[in-house]
């Protein structure tokens, strides 16, 4: 948990999202409104992707101070990514699987498997939050 | 689904370098697997899987050398994987869910030692490659 904290951070949340819309690219189809994503490097330079990966990194920065009620903590966001983004739970998945990649890019060696352990209980127990206020 | 040329040469390309490190590759992504997915273990009762093992090195180059081999016949996966196809669906039967849990992590181990190479698109194309090698390993399940 202490990788979070290093200066990387800022550019984590932005390379995460990114790759999430270019390797699968149908998760495209929540972001009608955010302009060029019609290639890798549009979607990379694209400030309204950049923007929401840093909303998405902030999520992960409260979940990570409230690892002991995942639950509670994403409880609003759960409703808002059911009811007003209808947005399938598979997606976070998708993009917790994509965070791990990027820790393991950007810290290499460090991401050992047991880092990489401890990640993706992490990652699962937050899909699993944002997916518990589905109906 | 299949690869486009562009897909193609990134495979390819970043191979050359994949296959100097092979086979701590394949034991590393298999390291990664037990410790992240502890329920793969159930189909290796007896391995001994202690880091270091001579058994899980042996393994994990085996299915490092048969990454290698469909990217070897890139244009023919089906073809090349034909034997480890049979052999998945008959004898070891392995849950289809699994190819995606080891592809995970050989993505998450090429990340970790090449991460100048391992850009969104090569990402995107590795991605896309091994689910292909993985729907030829299970498509003679039923």
């Amino acid at each position: 948990m202490a990788l979070l904290g290093e200066r990387k951070r800022k550019d984590l949340s932005f390379l995460q999202f990114t790759r999430l819309l270019v390797v699968y690219p149908w998760t495209q189809r929540f972001f009608d409104n955010f302009g060029n994503l019609s290639s890798a490097s549009a979607i990379m330079g694209n400030p309204k992707v950049k923007a929401h990966g840093k909303k998405v990194l902030t999520s992960l920065g409260e979940a990570i101070k409230n690892m002991d009620d995942l639950k509670g903590t994403f409880a609003h966001l759960s409703e808002l990514h059911c009811d007003r983004l209808h947005v399938d739970p598979e997606n976070f998945k998708l993009l917790g699987n994509e965070l791990v990649i990027v820790l393991a890019k950007y810290f290499g060696k460090e991401f050992t498997p047991q880092v990489q352990a401890a990640w993706q209980k992490m990652v699962a127990g937050v899909s699993i939050a944002l997916a518990h206020k589905y109906h | 689904m299949s690869l486009t040329k562009t897909e193609r040469a990134i495979i390819v390309s970043m191979w050359g370098k994949i296959s100097t490190q092979a086979d701590a590759i394949g034991t590393e992504t298999l390291e990664r697997l037990f410790l992240s997915y502890p329920q793969t273990k159930t189909y290796f009762p007896h391995f001994d899987l202690h880091a270091g093992s001579a058994q899980l090195r042996a393994h994990g180059s085996k299915v490092v050398a048969a990454v290698g081999d469909a990217v070897k016949s890139i244009d023919n996966i089906a073809g090349a994987l034909a034997r480890l196809s049979e052999l998945h669906a008959y004898i070891l039967r392995v849950d289809p869910v699994n190819f995606k849990l080891l592809s995970h992590c050989l993505l998450v181990t090429v990340a970790a030692r090449f991460p100048a190479d391992f850009t969104a698109e090569a990402h995107a194309a590795w991605d896309k490659f091994l689910s292909i090698v993985s729907s030829v390993l299970t498509e003679k399940y039923r």
